[in-house]
């Protein structure tokens, strides 16, 4: 935030320019700028692309839900992907809900209904640490909202896994990543070509995994942006209809005394 | 055949106002209210604020039904208000950038108010009363970014709370007395929840006892003179009613400009993280509006006499704010409107660039550059207030106060004419 807060600031108070400029450099020294990525929800129209998002849901659920709960995400929030109703009932029989207790006082193990919230692989955080060498994968449900560069940088992360410079000290059991503070992250580097086939045929390469996997948990963050950008043009037009009537009203008021 | 009588409609408004005059008030404050001629759209961000503080109440209460103000709920239940809730994202979004707004209205209204000098006599209690709002907006917005209980809200709470404690002696008792517990947690939202709801009607009692105080003897103006006569003004209504009407509507398409369009441009990412005792974050940052304030408490570095840097730090960034209480008796010039003071017209500008200054100082890490930039603009915020404006007073030669506002404004239409260098805007 400091980067952008600075930015909105400095473009009243000139004197600091320069001083800004020097300090985003020595944070980029760092990790490199994000490379911006084109995204189809981006800009005053933009809208989420119901088949990234199928297929970047199918990304998610093959791969990173082994480690990443989505905890916002209740199965009939699907339905926003184009989903029937049907399919969403048999995506949900598929995972297993506690539910309880019966009248025995017993908790059971039932067919998870739409109404359910998503399980995540791990029973709590503790597990998910111990799982993963004492890291915790985030709940990706709210990620992209939740990091500076939202979008660019989940993209980043999963397209940043290079080979470490010469001299660098990656820790034991961490991976290298260009574009994570610090560079060493407890993620393994979870995309490789082909490791998922789309069912519309697109060929599914590390860059296009990350694409679409990025729009779902963009949708996963913000799923009312379709609906906020729709409204939002309805409320300008409105009021740059309002803006020209009352300054008309004005102008005709005033003529009188100027 | 027409019927003579007056319509149903005005038998019963006369009916009340015999025995509540409401109605006889309300004609009397905005239709026979004299107003100066020559407002300019710098006086739009009253009326602005006071519709932004009705804006907060109103989304505010409807936040209010669905919130829950729970460490272990909180963040959720806004989750849920964001997704579920009908429309709550609009009513969170109005609500969260509403305050960006409020403060930025109410901003320009001090500066302004600073430019034009409308602090000075007759008005200098209507200038306290606005200070006092100040500080009271900014307890309920720090108040309120502690509810959704993100990792910002959380630490943002913990760094400031903590200010008190450099009071000596007791100041870690109020700490503890502040968050109800040894640290920020549950009984700290509790409190916070209760008095966020709570201050906002505090701040509309306080706006009603401003408009007291301005209607006692009307708006100040561009040019800073008294209005003398008839001829200096014009009815409220309906010429600054469609004026307000006017602005409002171009404010509002900037405000819906960042409700519909970049939500949270203005936000902290790190407030997406639920709230984590366990983990600080690598900057501690404030909203924008309270960049300032925190630029100043963290640039003083030393001690001085023997008082601790923290405890000067502190009373430095209080000091900035309440020092605005008595602008009205530090400024030796009887002249109002910066427009005839030549000297403090600049020095005036040099004051926006010193807080725009400290406000990127509060954005950024205190390193290097960072500080000594904090340090000279802490310095020369005290130094306006505490000797610029004093001593300008004494030794600026304003420039020839016009006859009358009309005689001003009205090219030649009263009989004086102006002089060129006043027509301008
Ligand atoms: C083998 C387990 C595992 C899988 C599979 C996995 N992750 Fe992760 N992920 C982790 C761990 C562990 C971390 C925490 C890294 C750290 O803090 O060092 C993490 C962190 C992250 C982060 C946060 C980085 C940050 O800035 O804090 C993102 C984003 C992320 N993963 C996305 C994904 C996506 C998208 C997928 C699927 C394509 C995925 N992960 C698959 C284990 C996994
Ligand atoms: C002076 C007027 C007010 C200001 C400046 C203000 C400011 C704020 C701010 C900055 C937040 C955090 C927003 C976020 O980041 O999510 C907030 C949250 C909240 N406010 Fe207010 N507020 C005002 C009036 C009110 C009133 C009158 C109410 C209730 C009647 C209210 C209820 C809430 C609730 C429930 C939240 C938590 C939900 C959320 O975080 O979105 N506010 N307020």
């Amino acid at each position: 935030m400091g980067r952008k807060l600075a930015f909105g600031w400095l473009a009243a108070a000139a004197a600091a320019l320069s001083l800004t400029v020097a300090a985003s450099a020595a944070r980029a020294q760092e990790t490199p700028p994000l490379p911006h990525q084109q995204w189809s929800f981006d800009g005053v129209f933009g809208t989420y692309d119901i088949a990234a998002l199928q297929r970047g849901f199918q990304v998610y659920k093959q791969i990173c839900s082994a480690c990443h709960p989505v905890k916002h995400l209740f199965f009939r929030d699907l339905a926003a992907l184009d989903y029937t109703p049907d399919q969403i009932k048999a995506l949900a029989a598929s995972y297993k809900c506690t539910a309880g207790p019966n009248d025995q006082g017993q908790m059971y193990e039932r067919p998870c209904l739409p109404s359910d919230p998503i399980p995540g692989p791990f029973p709590n955080d503790e597990a998910a640490k111990a799982a993963n060498g004492g890291a915790l994968p985030p709940d990706l449900s709210m990620v992209v909202k939740a990091r500076e560069g939202g979008p660019d940088y989940v993209f980043a992360i999963l397209n940043g896994f290079v080979p470490a410079p010469a001299g660098f000290h990656v820790v034991q059991g961490k991976y290298y990543n260009e574009y994570f503070p610090g560079h060493n992250i407890s993620m393994p580097p979870p995309l490789s070509d082909g490791a998922v086939t789309f069912a519309d045929g697109t060929k599914a390469t590390v860059p296009q995994m990350a694409h679409d996997v990025v729009t779902f948990l963009s949708w996963a963050a913000e799923p009312n942006l379709d609906t906020r950008h729709r409204i939002g043009a309805r409320v300008f037009l409105f009021l740059i209809v309002g803006v020209g009537i009352f300054y008309a009203a004005k102008r005709k008021i005033w003529a009188a005394v100027h | 055949m027409a019927d003579q009588r007056p319509g149903a409609g005005t038998r019963i408004i006369r009916w009340i106002d015999h025995r509540l005059p409401f109605f006889a008030m309300m004609n009397h404050e905005l239709y026979e209210y004299p107003t100066p001629r020559n407002l300019n759209y710098w006086w739009n961000f009253g009326s602005l604020a006071g519709f932004m503080l009705l804006v907060m109440i109103v989304t505010g209460i409807f936040l209010a039904m669905q919130y829950t103000p729970s460490a272990s709920l909180a963040f959720d239940s806004v989750e849920r208000i964001m997704r579920d809730v009908n429309y709550g994202w609009l009513i969170r979004y109005a609500h969260a950038n509403g305050a960006s707004m409020f403060f930025a209205i109410v901003y320009i209204h001090i500066f302004r108010g600073l430019y034009y000098g409308s602090y000075k006599a007759p008005r200098e209690l209507l200038w306290i009363l606005g200070v006092i709002i100040l500080v009271l907006m900014i307890a309920t917005a720090f108040m309120g970014y502690v509810l959704p209980w993100g990792q910002m809200s959380y630490w943002a709470a913990t760094v400031i709370t903590s200010l008190f404690s450099a009071i000596p002696v007791i100041g870690q008792s109020i700490v503890t007395f502040l968050w109800g517990g040894f640290t920020v947690g549950d009984p700290t939202l509790h409190r916070f929840y209760a008095l966020h709801y709570l201050l906002p009607f505090i701040i509309l009692a306080v706006v009603l006892l401003h408009l007291i105080a301005l209607h006692r003897f009307g708006s100040n103006n561009p040019l800073g003179i008294d209005m003398k006569g008839q001829q200096d003004s014009i009815p409220f209504h309906p010429y600054y009613t469609i004026k307000d009407l006017f602005g409002l509507t171009v404010f509002l398409l900037i405000y819906a400009f960042f409700v519909f369009y970049a939500p949270n441009f203005l936000g902290n990412p790190d407030n997406y993280i639920p709230a984590n005792p366990m983990q600080t974050p690598n900057h501690i940052v404030p909203e924008w509006y309270l960049l300032p304030y925190y630029a100043i408490l963290r640039s003083i570095t030393f001690s001085i006499f023997g008082i601790p840097a923290k405890l000067l730090g502190v009373l430095a960034s209080f000091g900035s704010l309440f020092l605005l209480l008595i602008v009205p008796w530090l400024d030796s010039s009887p002249v109002r409107s910066s427009r005839f003071r030549p000297i403090y017209k600049w020095v005036f500008w040099l004051l926006v660039i010193d807080v725009l200054a400290l406000g990127w100082v509060g954005a950024n890490p205190p390193q290097g550059i960072v500080v000594t930039v904090g340090q000279i603009a802490t310095f020369y915020y005290y130094l306006h207030f505490l000797i610029l404006l004093p001593l300008l007073g004494k030794i600026e030669r304003p420039h020839p106060l016009p006859a009358s506002i009309a005689a001003a404004v009205l090219p030649g239409g009263s009989g004086m004419a102006a002089p060129a260098s006043l027509r301008k805007s």
